[in-house]
Parts: structure tokens; C-alpha cells; sequence
């Protein structure tokens, strides 16, 4: 690990973060309007997770965003207008106005699977994705995140533990934002690190400052390539704090001031302006140019959400059964025969690994000490 | 063929037509699955197409729809389809509204074991079917014949929107049938007529089309010719069937196994008084299980389920209107 980005990549880090921050700004005006309906889940204070975690992900690598992962959408290629049109519920938006928020995907070039909004229902599906992509010879890898409170399901735990075992290209990213609703994260789990669930799991697990893009990042990246090359699933648990209420309803009094003080001082964004400047990755220009850019997209697509039209009533009626719709074809980056007999058979005798019985502790894994 | 040996059958052909058919679930590998449907399907397909999960529905039933995603044909197995309520979240949140939501299909098959009479108590011998038929999104297939276990499995597996595949375990091996040797479908969502008559129609599917079978060769002898309609699909609902049907008898008893609240035979009352009240010659009647979980003894299980005496007695009393 360790890695430093490119110049390229390190102002693209940037403008992903502020693009993230300024398009959530745009959508708690668009909230106070009356112009989005249902709710609108923010990320600011956790840009630096969406991000670099998903700025670490190859083009064909599969990635399952959490409601709050908007900075990942953006990295992984929507465009505001897909985050814009989606939450105003308009026919242009991915989901047609079906779903709101950003709950869409794209199984198509992007590699996005979708999420819901009962917590941990993705980390089963990205073991399957992972599983698949290397039944099919892809050597792809699958990301996604959850958070404090998603990670007391049950699904958090059948999907860990099914990958683990299956040693599925898996990374899972615990968004540890210290508040699931308005419940503290004592109150979610007795543990003080998320991460030490991984030893549960025998996973690689690291714990990361969340409020910095370039660890998130670099670490995410080293998970990837080494879930890559087939060590098993990787757990990094990102601290950080949610600097919002649940959502644009919640005033978030439960949450003690000084506790947001903290964390407002580690603003991700801030912290990573102050590095570029001190690297002298950038100047002010440089800057200027960026933020004048974020401010330039973001205005030509909230107009072309604001012109977009409701969909037609009867689109409600449409689409429940796929209906000789279905074009995904199996990628096979490895030959059929293998996976086919007589190439496939083999011999249904299972290995144990050893008797079972009392044995002295064994020592932390090396990957423990990530 | 066995009513079993058709589904492994079917298994083992959309496996060899094409490799993008994997098969996950408990004990299904090494062990050939707790009633040995997947039995030596490892052996021929090997580990990465034959997996053996730990014990996590929820887990199984997401990683399904996961690979479905990335272009696989998964067939996942409950062990006893009463577990697919410990999946009942990713089932009917993730996967079911997945297409309509998204426009992300999700071609899975979930199949598993389901129904009583073998004296498995109330967590293996349920019938959930409804839950699932009142979930949009899902098709719900559940045979009575070895024939139609084959060729609607064979359907559910190349359908591009997931399927629950239930399997009637008192047919695993009580039903036998010659099968054809070259290959064949059953479409879903197309119901089937078992036997014709003038008299009355009965809709029914799975265990009680035998039961229904039964009372109907007895009722013939009284001079009562009943029409059986086994609906194969319940999800889709093949309407028109059940509606041509009805309007040639004039009369309908629906006989399901599951529970009487809330089974399809409201629906399809609802369906018949909706589209056809005027056909009608007297009362909808139902025989069905008791409200009731089910029981574990025989005595109570016996008085908890249909049979063909209690068919016939329904069936004779709306015979007289």
C-alpha cells in the first residue's frame, strides 16, 4: 500500500468530492422547494468513502452503492442528471420514476447493481456477483458498502460468511458513521471497531480514517487487487461521521454538538484541498477551474431536470415480468468446456481439514493485523 | 420416471445444454440434496456448478440473484421450501422488484420441497405459495405430474424473471410416469385440464389433483362427471382456462392444499363471481387444509388436509343445485 495517486487522478479525486458535496447541496435546496418528493439521504462528512472506494475499482469490476454512495455513482459515470432526475421523479431518470433516489444500476457498462433499502439485502448479491464473475474466468471483483447499522443484519451476516467461505472477490466496506438513524453505534454492536468482525469471518480486515480520500483509496485498491488475485473477501471498516441528520427531515438533536465539532475539523474535503495545496498538486486556478466546471454541470443538469417531464400513468402498469427482454449474456473469459463434462466431473468426496478437535489458539492471521 | 427423478432430470439437461446453469444450496452436493434430487449432478458438473452453501437462505437466495446478474442461470435449493421464509426479504424486496423497478431481470429458479402428508410437522410440510403469488414480479409453478416437474423446470430455468419452483414431496416418489425420450417444455402459466366433465369443474393443482383424481372416479360411478383443472402455474394465473372451464359446468369447487384463508382459491372466486356470474348454477365452494399451522401427528394431520372423501362430499353437494 502506500501508493500515491497520479496528478490526474489526485485533482479527479477532488473533483469527484466537490462534484458529490455540491450536487447534495443542490439537492437539500431542491428538498427545501418542494421540488423532491419521498426522502433525501445525504453523505456529507463520508465523501471521501464513495469516492475513493470506488475510484479504486477496475472498468469491469462490479460495484452496489448504499443510498448514501452518490459520490460513487459519479465516479462509476452518471451524471448528475441521473442522481437529479431520479429524486425528482421524472420519466428521464434511470428508473423511470419507478424508484427514487439512488436506488438504480446499470448491468450494462457500468457494472452498478442497485440497492434497496433494507440494509445488507447487497452484500448476498455481490458474493454472487463475485462468485459469478469468477466462475466465468472474468477475474473481476465486487465492492460495496454498508454502514454501522446496516452491519446488525442478518443478511451482513449470511453474505460475509458465504463468501468468506467461498473466498469470493469481495470487498465490503463498513461506512462507520457513527449514528444509524438516531441510534449511536454503542447500541448497534459491543464492539468499539466494526472491523474486529472479520476475524469472525477468517477475512483480511483494516480499519481506516474514512475522512481521508488517499488512505480510503489506497487502501480499497490494495483490498481489490488482492481479492482479485483470489485471497477471499476483505472487510475495511472507514470511520467517519455523519454530518447530517438521517435525512433532510431529521435536525439530528440526538447527535451531542461537540461531536459534530469534532468531526466538522476533519471535513474530508477540506482536508484534501489542504494537501493538494500543500503537495502543490494545484493552485488556485486550477482550483477555480474545477469548482467552476462542478458548478457548470450541475446547472446544465438541473435544467434539463427541471425540463423533463412526469411519466405517463400507465407506465405504472408496465414492466412487472421481463418479457423477452433479457440481453445479458454470460461473459465467459474462460472455455465452456472446462465447466462441462466430461472436463467437469469429478469425484463428490468431501476434504476434511482436519479432525476437529480442542486445539491451541491459533495465532492472528497476518491479515488481522491490517 | 419418478415425479423426482423428472426434476433431477431436467436439471441435468439445462446443465448440459448450457454452462450458465448453477445449482446452490444446502447439502445439495457430496450429500445429493435431503431428498437426493441434485444426486450426482456434482459428480458430473463438478464444485463451482454444484454448491454447497452453509446454512443461510437470505445468503443464497441474494447470491443467486447476483450471478443472475453477471449472465448465470442459478437454480437455488431450499432444503424444504417452509426455509424460503428466512429468505422472505431478499425474495420479495430484492428480487421480485427488481425488473420493474430497475429494469434489471433476474432469470433464477427457486426450488424446494413443499407440502404435507408425510407426517413433517409444522416447519416441514407447509404450503407458502400465497405469499408469494401476492408478490408482483414472481412466477409460482407447482406441478402434480413427473411429466410437467420436467418441462415446467426445464421452462423456469430458461424464463428470464426468477421462479419458485415448488415441489409436492408426498409425488417425489409416489408418482411415476413413462416420460417422453426426446426432449420437451411446459409453458408456464398455462393451466391444464386432468379430466373433462359437464358437471362441475374443480381447480386444483398439485397433491390434491390426485386427491381430486380420486373423488372424481368415485363421483363418475354416481353419475357426476367433473372437469379438473390443475393449474400448474399460480403465478400467472391462467384465467382463461379456469373461466372456459366454469362456463361449460356452470359450477366450481376449488381444492387446495394450503391453508383457507387467504389461499387462491379467494382469488379465484373472485375471478369467476368477476368475470362470469351470470354462468354460474350455484354457490363457489372451497375445500381446503384448516386455518391452522400443521400439525405433527397423523391423526391431526389427517384431519387437517384434503382428501378425495372431503372432495367428493363438496363436489356432491354442489352437484345438487
Amino acid at each position: 500500500m502506500n501508493a500515491s495517486p497520479t496528478h490526474e487522478q489526485a485533482l479527479d479525486l477532488y473533483y469527484y468530492l466537490r462534484l458529490n458535496r455540491s450536487l447534495e447541496e443542490l439537492l437539500a435546496r431542491l428538498f427545501r422547494q418542494d421540488k423532491i418528493g419521498g426522502g433525501l439521504y445525504g453523505s456529507r462528512g463520508q465523501e471521501a468513502i464513495s469516492v475513493g472506494a470506488a475510484y479504486a475499482l477496475g472498468p469491469d469490476d462490479w460495484m452496489a452503492p448504499m443510498i448514501r454512495n452518490i459520490g460513487a455513482l459519479l465516479v462509476r459515470g452518471f451524471k448528475p442528471r441521473d442522481i437529479l432526475t431520479q429524486h425528482m421523479a421524472r420519466v428521464t431518470a434511470p428508473t423511470q420514476g419507478k424508484d427514487g433516489t439512488s436506488h438504480f444500476g446499470d448491468l450494462g457498462a457500468r457494472h452498478v447493481i442497485a440497492p434497496i433499502s433494507m440494509l445488507g439485502d447487497l452484500i448476498p448479491v455481490m458474493t454472487g456477483a463475485a462468485m459469478a464473475g469468477r466462475y466465468l474466468g472474468q477475474k473481476i471483483v465486487a465492492l460495496t458498502w454498508i454502514g454501522d447499522g446496516g452491519s446488525s443484519t442478518g443478511a451482513f451476516h449470511e453474505g460475509l460468511n458465504f463468501a468468506a467461505v467461498q473466498k469470493a472477490p469481495l470487498v465490503l466496506v463498513i461506512e462507520n458513521n457513527q449514528w444509524a438513524y438516531s441510534t449511536p453505534v454503542s447500541h448497534q454492536a459491543a464492539l468499539r471497531d466494526l472491523v474486529d468482525r472479520a476475524r469472525a469471518y477468517g477475512i483480511e480486515g483494516h480499519v481506516i480514517d474514512g475522512n481521508d480520500v488517499i488512505e480510503v483509496w489506497d487502501t480499497a485498491r490494495g483490498a481489490v487487487e488482492r481479492a482479485r488475485e483470489g485471497g477471499g473477501p476483505i472487510l475495511i471498516e472507514a470511520k467517519t461521521m455523519r454530518m447530517t441528520g438521517h435525512a433532510q427531515h431529521d435536525a439530528a438533536e440526538y447527535v451531542p454538538r461537540e461531536m459534530f465539532d469534532y468531526w466538522k475539523a476533519r471535513d474530508p474535503i477540506e482536508r484534501y484541498e489542504k494537501r493538494l495545496t500543500a503537495s502543490g498538486l494545484w493552485n488556485e486556478k486550477i482550483k477555480a477551474e474545477l469548482d467552476a466546471r462542478v458548478e457548470r454541470e450541475l446547472a446544465e443538469d438541473l435544467a434539463f431536470a427541471e425540463d423533463s417531464p412526469f411519466p405517463p400513468p400507465e407506465l405504472a402498469e408496465q414492466g412487472v415480468y421481463c418479457e423477452g427482454c433479457h440481453t445479458i449474456q454470460a461473459q465467459w473469459r474462460r472455455p465452456k468446456e472446462e465447466v462441462m463434462p466430461p472436463k467437469s466431473s469429478v469425484t463428490a468426496r468431501w476434504t476434511v481439514r482436519d479432525f476437529g478437535d480442542v486445539r491451541e489458539a491459533e495465532p492472528l492471521t497476518k491479515s488481522d493485523q491490517g | 420416471m419418478t415425479y423426482l427423478e423428472a426434476i433431477r432430470s431436467a436439471l441435468l439437461e439445462e446443465m448440459d445444454r448450457d454452462p450458465a446453469v448453477v445449482l446452490l444450496g444446502e447439502d445439495i452436493g457430496v450429500y445429493g440434496g435431503a431428498f437426493k434430487v441434485t444426486a450426482g449432478l456434482l459428480e458430473r458438473f463438478g464444485w463451482e456448478r454444484v454448491i454447497d452453501a452453509p446454512i443461510s437462505e437470505t445468503a443464497i437466495v441474494g447470491a443467486a440473484a447476483g450471478m443472475s446478474y453477471l449472465g448465470l442461470r442459478p437454480v437455488a435449493e431450499m432444503q424444504f421450501i417452509d426455509f424460503i421464509a428466512c429468505a422472505f426479504n431478499q425474495v420479495t424486496n430484492y428480487v421480485a422488484k427488481s425488473h420493474y423497478l430497475r429494469g434489471a431481470p433476474v432469470p433464477m429458479v427457486i426450488r424446494g420441497p413443499a407440502g404435507g402428508g408425510v407426517h413433517g410437522g409444522a416447519f416441514h410440510s407447509a404450503n407458502p405459495e400465497m405469499y408469494f403469488v401476492h408478490t408482483p414480479g414472481l412466477k409460482v409453478v407447482y406441478p402434480a405430474t413427473a411429466y410437467d416437474a420436467k418441462g415446467l423446470l426445464k421452462s423456469a430455468i430458461r424464463d428470464n424473471n426468477p421462479v419458485l419452483f415448488f415441489e409436492h414431496k408426498l409425488l417425489y416418489r409416489r408418482i411415476k410416469e413413462e416420460l417422453p425420450a426426446e426432449e420437451y417444455l411446459v409453458p408456464l402459466g398455462k393451466a391444464a385440464i386432468r379430466r373433462p366433465g359437464r358437471d362441475l369443474t374443480i381447480v386444483t393443482y398439485a397433491a390434491m389433483v390426485h386427491a381430486s383424481l380420486e373423488a372424481a372416479a368415485k363421483l363418475a360411478g354416481e353419475g357426476i362427471e367433473v372437469e379438473i383443472v390443475d393449474l400448474r402455474t399460480l403465478l400467472p394465473l391462467d384465467r382463461e382456462t379456469i373461466l372456459e372451464s366454469v362456463r361449460r359446468t356452470n359450477k366450481l369447487l376449488v381444492v387446495h392444499e394450503d391453508t383457507r384463508t387467504g389461499g387462491i382459491a379467494g382469488e379465484i372466486a373472485a375471478l369467476v363471481s368477476e368475470a362470469a356470474f351470470d354462468e354460474l348454477d350455484g354457490p363457489i365452494r372451497r375445500v381446503t387444509s384448516l386455518d391452522t399451522p400443521v400439525p405433527f401427528s397423523p391423526p391431526l394431520e389427517a384431519h387437517f388436509l384434503p382428501n378425495a372423501e372431503r372432495i367428493a362430499a363438496a363436489a356432491r353437494d354442489l352437484a345438487k343445485y
